[in-house]
């Protein structure tokens, strides 16, 4: 654990449904995401990976336990604080690119700020689309870009207005390997060069080898935590995993 | 695939019910209309066959629509009419309207609408050996002085046996004080459908209504058993002398029937003109909502062209759901009509029109009516849509977007204008040329035309879209950006959905013009005719004794007094209204521009003025002969002058007074005007007018901007039941926003929820709804107004020869409409924003 911590939960339970059909999505779960730091959050459906990160992002909200967004205290605040938090604090990119089909690239990627009312700092901008490349394709509209083309302009759209943390949800699930490993670049640069800080769940592990740290999550629980991983060790972890599930399953049986 | 259509239909109930219910109201004015219009008959019907006797003897030429004579038949003839072969009796009726009672409230009963009958009785059987009036209570009346009142008309004035009653009549002797000595009444539950009748005894009804002549206005002569109506009428026109005609009892109560349905005829009218506008509004709707309804189950329609169904079992799938719907509506709509009857029969006997006694009529043709018209109208709107769900390819089951192959907006656009042009010259030919028909050449050109705006309103519309989107951008940034372009996302639902308001304010518009027209129009007919310093009169001009004239003359400061009377004739079985006037006074107070010939012509027996647009009209010229039917038989008039249109003169046709009266009509004023001499004291010959009609409750006086006041107050009456009907038709418009609202809320779900989860607060997502909604109401609202203007322009053109001579366009009011169009959006908006604003974030980005 590098410095501050850009996100924080502390003991969070949550659970869905009642009665037999109870999940239980996470299990008082305890992590803190590094300011500046790429993490991956890993683990088979229903592992609690998808609500972990609904939760900090102030999407959903939990049964107990405490979020922290910087040195804000999610918990209990009302919806318009929520709306204001992911406004402005807060990045998203979508598995699914979610750019709104009226709106040109980029007025899809100035959304955040004209929602906010807040004009754009030009040199800011011009940097972020730099980075993402899409120079000549800003004036046209969502179904006029590739797939890739449309994922780098949801990743511009989650940069430009500063967040303090991205959220990335299987942001290369739609996408073919080469235009996936364009947007994984691209989120690297942006923790290297502006010091982002951005949490993605994935079950890729090429793309959790982009990142700096891969937790590991199973049942609602952090069962493993990987740093500066490389492909091989992912897949190991991962094939531990089942394995461990196989023979849980094996005993309740 | 029925159940289906049924579970599919269950499913979206809120939705359906909204669509439903312009085919509710729609199903609910026809057969209200269809329910009255049965009743009224049925009640008419029965209350003229117990008024008339086998065999009538009358005035020859005496149609129905006449008013009483002074076309007498001598008493003389009752013994000869008796002795006919096969007559059982014969009696002799005197029959008059104007006899006014007077209630205990110092109103007169029944007000001013249906008539006030007085006469003689007799208890002779009606047709057929019907009961007619009889005696209920105490005796008949014997001498002057004494009456008897029909039951109902005793019990709304508080009167019973031994009161005294005043009475207004308009004979000579305008007040009378009577005492009732009887109550008459039909025995077996009839009524007299609110007409007063007070009886008096024959001689004295004579002196009152015949001069005092030993004679009757008409006879009736009851059958022996065993001889039929027609039998004796033969026998009866034998003997008759010339002059006279005898008519059986079924032909002459169908004639009476006939002609009182006729004059009320326009109300059923007026209903089924609504229920045309909620149907056609209501079906607007109802193509929207099944249009989106396709578009969204699109992927589920393509599911069951890919599991096997065919194209022409999808299509019927969603019109067995039209069709479930249409029965839902005109079952509703069923029920609402007969509300709506009850309710017209209740303002009715407001007005006098009292059918408390007649059982409602629901005919089987009233519920076939309902039924067609409800599946018919729900179905036919709904084929446009099912239509396209043929082209929803199978594979779409499996593909993610789902978008309807849409056809193209131009084909579109150029089917609206040619409508629209073809409307257009429909219309132009009906004002400007005289083709057959040209009333209803109109009418078709006008529904043209609004039809052909609706098709090419998705490209009209662009203008105002693009305006809207451009000025939200500004002053509502990225919100009103999303806003606007939501709105030319889908121009042809927005365009629709406005097209339902564009119908009604476009009505709405063209009421106000003609509304705003006939006022300004009456405000210069009376300043600009009437010259003198009061007048006399009622609102509808009903007529009034001819003493209080003579009184008004009489009085201190009064110079001149104006005279006109009208009456009905007939001129080729076409209603004419003829008028009586004295020419040597009506220039006083009157402002007549003679343009041919001599006002003091009509001193001269059969002499005749017609006025400027008659002479048009009918093609006459001085001195031509015109044969006209009047209560003395057909009588060739002379024209013998033509004078400028007035709106005091309107019936066109100008006798002398003295010519009037020889054509037998009764001498009643209709109104009285009254010039003062000069330094006279406006204030006392004001109060000396007021204390002469101050027992004619029915009559007032008034100056000049009274009687404008007093003609315009029919005009702001009748609008105000116009609008207020016309505001159904802008309910259904509203509802057919908030539908397309909330239907297009629920296809953006997704969007709305990346919106939200990016930080659109809820506020904001309101306002974008809230703007969409006011953009499609503005648009409605400025395309109905236009068209409004159009036809308003259309309908006065038209009408600029019956009066309506000053177009007065009320541009505050038109502005209003525009402003309340945008709170109507604001209104509209509310549900389908709240539910938006509900929607919850994750579940809405997850919704694929």
């Amino acid at each position: 654990m590098t410095s501050e911590a850009a996100a924080r939960v502390v003991h969070l339970t949550k659970t869905y449904g009642a009665g037999n059909a109870q999940v239980r999505a996470l299990d008082d779960v305890t992590v803190e995401f590094a300011a500046g730091e790429f993490t991956a959050v890993m683990g088979p459906s229903g592992s609690g990976k998808s609500t972990l990160m609904h939760c900090c992002a102030a999407l959903d909200t939990a049964d107990s336990g405490e979020v922290r967004l910087g040195s804000t205290v999610l918990n209990g605040l009302s919806d318009n604080e929520l709306t204001r938090l992911r406004r402005d604090e807060i990045g998203f990119i979508f598995q699914s690119f979610n750019l709104v089909p009226t709106l040109t690239a980029r007025e899809n990627i100035l959304l955040p700020l004209s929602i906010a009312g807040r004009s754009p700092e030009k040199a800011w901008f011009d940097s972020v689309i730099e980075t993402v490349g899409l120079g000549d394709r800003l004036h046209h509209k969502p179904k006029e870009l590739s797939g890739g083309q449309q994922q780098r302009v949801a990743v511009a759209r989650a940069l430009v207005s500063r967040p303090s943390i991205v959220f990335a949800d299987e942001p290369t699930g739609n996408l073919d390997s080469q235009s996936g490993a364009e947007v994984l670049n691209l989120l690297r640069r942006s923790v290297d060069q502006h010091g982002q800080t951005i949490v993605m769940v994935t079950h890729d592990p090429v793309a959790a080898a982009h990142t700096d740290r891969v937790l590991f999550l199973a049942d609602g629980t952090v069962v493993d935590e990987l740093r500066h991983p490389d492909r091989e060790q992912v897949l190991e972890v991962m094939t531990a995993m089942t394995a461990a599930q196989v023979a849980r399953a094996a005993e309740s049986d | 695939m029925l159940r289906a259509a049924l579970k599919s239909l269950l499913g979206r109930k809120l939705r359906l019910l909204m669509s439903t219910f312009a085919i509710v109201l729609g199903v609910g004015f026809v057969s209200g209309s269809l329910i009255f219009g049965d009743t009224l008959n049925r009640s008419f019907t029965a209350l003229f066959a117990s008024t008339v006797g086998d065999v009538v003897v009358r005035p020859a030429g005496s149609g129905d629509a006449m008013a009483p004579s002074t076309v007498t038949i001598p008493a003389s003839l009752q013994e000869e009419l008796a002795a006919v072969d096969g007559a059982a009796r014969a009696d002799g009726n005197i029959t008059t309207v104007g006899v006014y009672v007077i209630g205990e409230n110092g109103q007169p009963v029944g007000g001013s609408g249906p008539p006030a009958l007085g006469g003689n009785y007799s208890d002779a059987p009606a047709g057929h050996g019907l009961e007619g009036l009889e005696l209920l209570e105490g005796r008949m009346p014997e001498k002057a002085g004494e009456v008897a009142l029909d039951d109902l008309t005793a019990e709304k004035a508080g009167y019973s046996i031994g009161d005294t009653v005043p009475l207004v009549t308009t004979t000579k002797t305008p007040e009378l004080e009577v005492t009732v000595v009887g109550i008459l009444g039909f025995g077996h539950g009839g009524s007299l459908n609110g007409a007063t009748f007070t009886a008096f005894d024959t001689r004295t009804a004579q002196e009152l209504f015949l001069d005092g002549k030993d004679a009757y206005n008409d006879y009736w002569v009851t059958a022996e058993p065993g001889v039929t109506q027609e039998e004796l009428r033969e026998r009866v026109a034998e003997v008759l002398p010339p002059g006279l005609e005898a008519v059986t009892g079924d032909v002459a109560a169908d004639e009476a029937a006939s002609a009182l349905l006729d004059q009320l005829s326009f109300i059923t009218t007026f209903l089924l003109i609504f229920a045309v506008i909620a149907l056609v509004v209501g079906s607007f709707l109802i193509v929207n909502t099944f249009s989106i309804l396709v578009a969204q189950r699109s992927r589920e329609l393509a599911l069951l062209r890919a599991l096997g169904a065919s194209r022409r079992q999808v299509k019927w799938m969603v019109l067995v759901e039209a069709a479930v719907l249409g029965l839902v509506g005109a079952g509703l709509g069923l029920g609402l009509g007969v509300l709506l009857f009850l309710g017209i029969r209740l303002v009715f006997a407001q007005f006098g029109l009292d059918l408390s006694t007649t059982p409602m009529v629901f005919d089987l043709t009233t519920v076939l009516a309902a039924l067609a018209i409800g599946v018919g109208v729900t179905m036919v709107a709904a084929w446009l849509p099912a239509r396209r769900t043929g082209k929803i390819p199978p594979v779409a089951a499996l593909r993610d977007d789902i978008a309807l192959p849409e056809t193209t907006l131009r084909r579109r656009f150029l089917i609206g204008t040619l409508a629209v042009v073809l409307g257009g010259v429909g219309i132009g030919l009906a004002l400007f040329g005289s083709p057959p028909f040209a009333g209803y050449l109109l009418g078709v050109g006008a529904l043209a035309v609004l039809l052909g705006v609706a098709a090419a309103s998705p490209v009209l519309a662009r203008p105002v879209l693009g305006g809207a989107h451009a000025l939200f951008r500004r002053t509502h940034g990225m919100v009103g950006q999303l806003a606007g372009q939501n709105l030319q996302r889908n121009p042809r639902r927005t365009a629709a959905t406005a097209s339902a308001l564009m119908i009604g304010l476009a009505l709405c518009t063209t009421m106000a013009i003609v509304g705003s027209s006939a006022k300004a129009s009456v405000d210069r007919a009376v300043s600009e005719n009437f010259v003198g310093d009061y007048v006399i009169s009622n609102v509808f001009a009903l007529g009034f004794s001819p003493s209080i004239a003579d009184r008004a003359a009489e009085l201190d400061g009064v110079d001149s007094v104006t005279r006109i009377r009208f009456q009905y004739a007939e001129r080729g079985g076409d209603l004419l209204l003829v008028q009586g006037v004295d020419p040597a006074t009506l220039t006083d107070t009157l402002d007549v521009q003679l343009k041919q010939g001599e006002l003091s012509s009509l001193t001269t027996k059969r002499n005749l003025l017609i006025s400027e647009s008659v002479a048009d009209d009918e093609g006459l010229a001085l001195g031509d002969r015109v044969r006209i039917d009047v209560p003395a038989g057909t009588v060739a008039f002379t024209v013998s002058g033509i004078y400028a249109d007035n709106p005091l003169l309107d019936g066109g046709y100008l006798m002398g007074m003295e010519t009037f009266a020889k054509a037998g009509y009764q001498p009643v004023d209709n109104f009285v005007f009254v010039g003062l001499a000069d330094g006279a004291d406006r204030q006392a010959v004001r109060s000396g007018l007021d204390r002469l009609v101050e027992k004619q409750k029915m009559l007032s006086v008034k100056d000049q901007e009274g009687l404008a006041e007093e003609a315009r107050g029919p005009i702001d009456q009748l609008l105000t039941l116009i609008y207020g009907l016309l505001a159904l038709a802008l309910v259904i418009a509203v509802l057919g926003i908030v539908n397309t609202l909330a239907l297009s809320v629920i296809e953006r779900t997704r969007e709305i929820g990346l919106l939200r989860a990016i930080g659109l607060s809820r506020r904001q997502l309101r306002r974008m709804i809230r703007l969409e909604s006011m953009v499609i109401s503005f648009l409605g609202a400025l395309l109905g107004v236009v068209l409004g203007l159009v036809f308003g322009w259309v309908l006065l053109t038209d009408l600029a020869d019956e009066g309506l001579e000053v177009i007065s366009i009320p541009v505050v009011q038109l502005g209003g409409f525009l402003v309340v169009s945008l709170l109507v959006g604001v209104l509209a908006a509310v549900l389908p924003a709240r539910r938006a604003a509900k929607l919850d974030v994750l579940q809405a980005i997850a919704d694929e």
